[in-house]
């Protein structure tokens, strides 16, 4: 394409070029500026050169289409497009924050800062795979963080709310950091940067096929993206296992191999050595959940993002396998599944793709209160049914706990026992016969004056996918002052289900 | 420009005009009628100068194998296509007859190729339903989109860089973006007479200014259809692939 270059001072359909920020080798990008647009812009340009590899441009291609599709906090907000006929670019908001390449040259980092990371990444993940996206590129200097402009919403989600619960269950506290550590003070929202591997799984991939030797970068990609396999969005958890790997321990899972279809093999059937033996202060938790994004089997990783930063936010919940014990390398094991044909074992045949929306998180609010006891097995009715047909589905079980706006309630009963602790237990045993096992089940009690701001809060911090409740009657009293249900059904982010009993049944509210 | 696209419509009255009031309301500059306007379906007569009264408001008419059958052989067909063809014929009148062998063979609008089966020996009717088939007719036209129909399943296919044709089913619905660097090659849904699962009238539309197509797909009243196939004493599978979609 004999065209003239792009270089400070152009102006492109209005587009003011002004200093190169970045030079990648795909890539150029440029601050500019537009009359008239007050947010800060940069300008994509590819380093296309005459006889270059047509899969840049392919692949540019696909930034451009998948980019203005995408929307939310964590992208950068496309402005404009230019195309191959005349000048392509892509024109979007400059992200004023860091990049998570800066953390990584400070690893290992605090473990809590390590889990804060992982928690922004994965809402940010969630987000992007609720859009039919997925990254296939996740590594350091894709990753940005806007400026922290108010106090993270996933910290308020387990410093404040959780902290009472891990005092009510002190034996399944695997380290001392939630409750009273402070968040770290670095940056807001992560952002992801850079489409030029994604797919959008409504539209063509125009990627598939083009690329001889494996798409993405070397010490991130997934087993299955080294199999060519586009469509998987759990390669993503398994690109963010293994920075987190790196930004807990200061070492790579798997080292940093060449990008030959060879050496990235050994991914298929490596299982690399616990964060723990590298570093102990790892606790079991954290070693739990890095090694189960790190699954060579997108079926043993998280079902979604979503029930990962669940996990994340909620530390104390994490059920603990034997991936959180192992204290040593298996080298023995990873030298005979290289020798003898383990390689290609597990994944010769892949799962069929599954949407993340067959993983929900389910959320149920249940009211302990005697009045609310009619609408309990309505209640575990629906569950019942919503947890069958989606077994990769996990259930929070919420109730709160009402303290009054002004004074103090007395928060221990007269025999001087946790009314907190106490309801967990009831919640506990409202749930029992559900029998849900334990990796499917959370339990919290949420202290607030406001019942229906507290489930619609916890919804949101927590990517809640369904919400399920019960209504109390329609009697005249709540019809004129509003009922917690009809609140939450206003301000819920997700899909609610009102359970009700049926009129005959039902006391005069 | 804004190309509303309609193929195999098989003389089904209730499909035709579905998929057809979906494009009007969509919004188009320009319809294009993919081949097959008869064979299979009750409705000949209707489709015949329906057909005939939008080409002379500009729509373009593409020629089928079902079309060219009517005054030409029909010695290539399986037996329920050929009986099908057979009782059409006894409904054609020569006026019908004479919008059918003025349909064109192809026809070009800027980049974009329209041919019923394949732009590779059109006349010859090859099936797109594999590799093999999309990378010839790809390699046999310099258009950058090929849109054809004869399959009566949505799919798109493209050249690689590599020089292989890959392709995928496309969401309905949902616009596809046409990159430049590639050529494409759009399988549009039939819209008298689906076999892709579910019954619907499909249809396509083509933005060449956004460079994008949707496949689109609406539903319609597949039982009448089908019920009137079966009073015409028209085979039986007929009716029932109407009712089944496949």
């Amino acid at each position: 394409m004999g065209r003239e270059r792009i270089r400070p001072g152009s102006i492109i359909d209005g587009f003011e070029v002004g200093e190169k920020l970045h030079e990648g080798g795909m890539a150029e990008i440029f601050a500019v500026t537009k009359p008239g647009c007050d947010l800060p812009l940069v300008m994509k340009v590819p380093l296309i050169l005459e006889g270059d590899d047509p899969t840049m441009i392919v692949s540019f291609e696909q930034e451009q289409m998948i980019l203005p599709r995408l929307s939310g906090p964590h992208v950068p907000k496309t402005i404009a497009i230019g195309d191959f006929s005349r000048e392509p670019y892509i024109v979007m908001e400059r992200i004023a924050g860091v990049s998570l390449l800066e953390k990584f040259k400070a690893a290992p980092l605090p473990i809590s800062e390590v889990v804060e990371i992982g928690a922004r990444v994965a809402a940010a993940l969630a987000s992007l795979h609720r859009q039919d996206v997925l990254h296939l590129d996740l590594k350091p200097s894709n990753i940005m963080f806007r400026p922290a402009a108010e106090p993270a919403k996933v910290v308020s989600g387990f410093a404040s709310g959780e902290a009472a619960h891990e005092k009510a269950e002190p034996a399944k506290v695997v380290s001392g950091f939630a409750s009273g550590e402070a968040a770290p003070s670095f940056g807001g929202e992560a952002v992801f940067i850079d489409f030029g591997l994604s797919r959008h799984l409504k539209l063509p991939d125009l990627l598939a096929e083009e690329f001889r030797v494996p798409m993405g970068t070397a010490p991130y990609i997934a087993p299955e993206q080294v199999m060519k396999l586009r469509e998987e969005p759990r390669s993503d958890l398994f690109a963010l296992g293994a920075m987190l790997y790196a930004l807990a321990t200061g070492e790579r899972p798997f080292g940093n191999p060449k990008h030959t279809t060879k050496a990235l093999m050994r991914r298929l059937y490596e299982v690399p050595t616990p964060p723990r033996v590298i570093r102990p202060e790892v606790p079991g938790f954290l070693q739990e959940i890095i090694l189960r994004l790190l699954e060579v089997k997108p079926d043993k990783r998280y079902p979604s993002a979503g029930q990962l930063a669940f996990d994340l936010a909620h530390p104390d919940h994490v059920v603990l396998t034997e991936r959180s014990r192992r204290e040593k390398t298996h080298w023995m094991r990873n030298f005979l599944a290289g020798r003898f044909g383990g390689a290609k074992a597990p994944l010769t045949r892949l799962e069929a793709y599954r949407h993340a929306a067959t993983a929900p998180i389910i959320m149920v609010a249940v009211d302990l209160s005697e009045g609310g006891a009619s609408l309990h097995e309505p209640l575990r009715d629906i569950l019942r049914r919503l947890l069958a047909t989606a077994p990769e589905s996990r259930l929070a079980c919420v109730n709160v706990l009402k303290t009054a706006v002004i004074g103090l309630d007395p928060l221990t009963t007269e025999s001087g026992e946790s009314v907190h602790v106490q309801r967990l237990v009831e919640l506990r045993g409202w749930a029992a016969d559900m029998r849900l096992p334990p990796e499917r089940i959370t339990f919290h009690v949420l202290e607030s004056a406001d019942p229906a701001e507290a489930i619609t809060s916890f919804a949101r911090n927590n990517h809640v996918d369904h919400l399920v409740l019960g209504a109390r009657g329609s009697g005249g009293v709540r019809r004129y002052l509003g009922s917690v249900s009809t609140a939450v059904v206003a301000e819920a982010p997700c899909t609610v289900t009102v359970a009700r009993v049926p009129p005959a049944e039902s006391e005069a509210a | 420009m804004r190309i509303g696209i309609l193929s195999d419509i098989h003389a089904n009255r209730e499909g035709f005009e579905a998929a057809l009031s979906a494009l009007r309301r969509l919004g188009t500059d320009r319809i294009v009628l993919l081949g097959d306007i008869v064979g299979y379906g009750a409705d000949p007569e209707y489709c015949v100068e329906t057909a005939a009264r939008l080409m002379e408001d500009g729509a373009i008419g593409i020629l089928g194998n079902h079309d060219a059958a009517i005054d030409g052989s029909d010695e290539d067909m399986n037996r329920i296509a050929r009986e099908a063809i057979r009782w059409t014929r006894t409904r054609l009148l020569p006026e019908h007859r004479a919008v059918l062998k003025n349909l064109a063979i192809s026809h070009r609008v800027e980049d974009a190729l329209f041919v019923h089966a394949s732009a590779s020996q059109p006349a010859e009717w090859f099936y797109i339903t594999d590799e093999r088939n999309a990378e010839r007719s790809l390699r046999a036209t310099d258009a950058r989109i090929t849109v054809v129909g004869h399959v009566h399943r949505p799919h798109l296919w493209r050249l690689t860089s590599q020089g292989t044709a890959t392709g995928h089913a496309p969401h309905q619905g949902v616009e596809n973006p046409l990159a430049q660097s590639q050529r494409w090659l759009a399988v549009i849904g039939s819209a008298g007479q689906a076999r892709d699962g579910r019954p619907g009238a499909g249809y396509g539309l083509l933005d060449l200014a956004r460079r994008s197509l949707t496949f689109g797909r609406v539903d319609y009243d597949h039982y009448t259809a089908a019920r009137k196939v079966r009073e015409a004493g028209l085979p039986d599978q007929l009716a029932e692939r109407l009712l089944r979609g496949e």
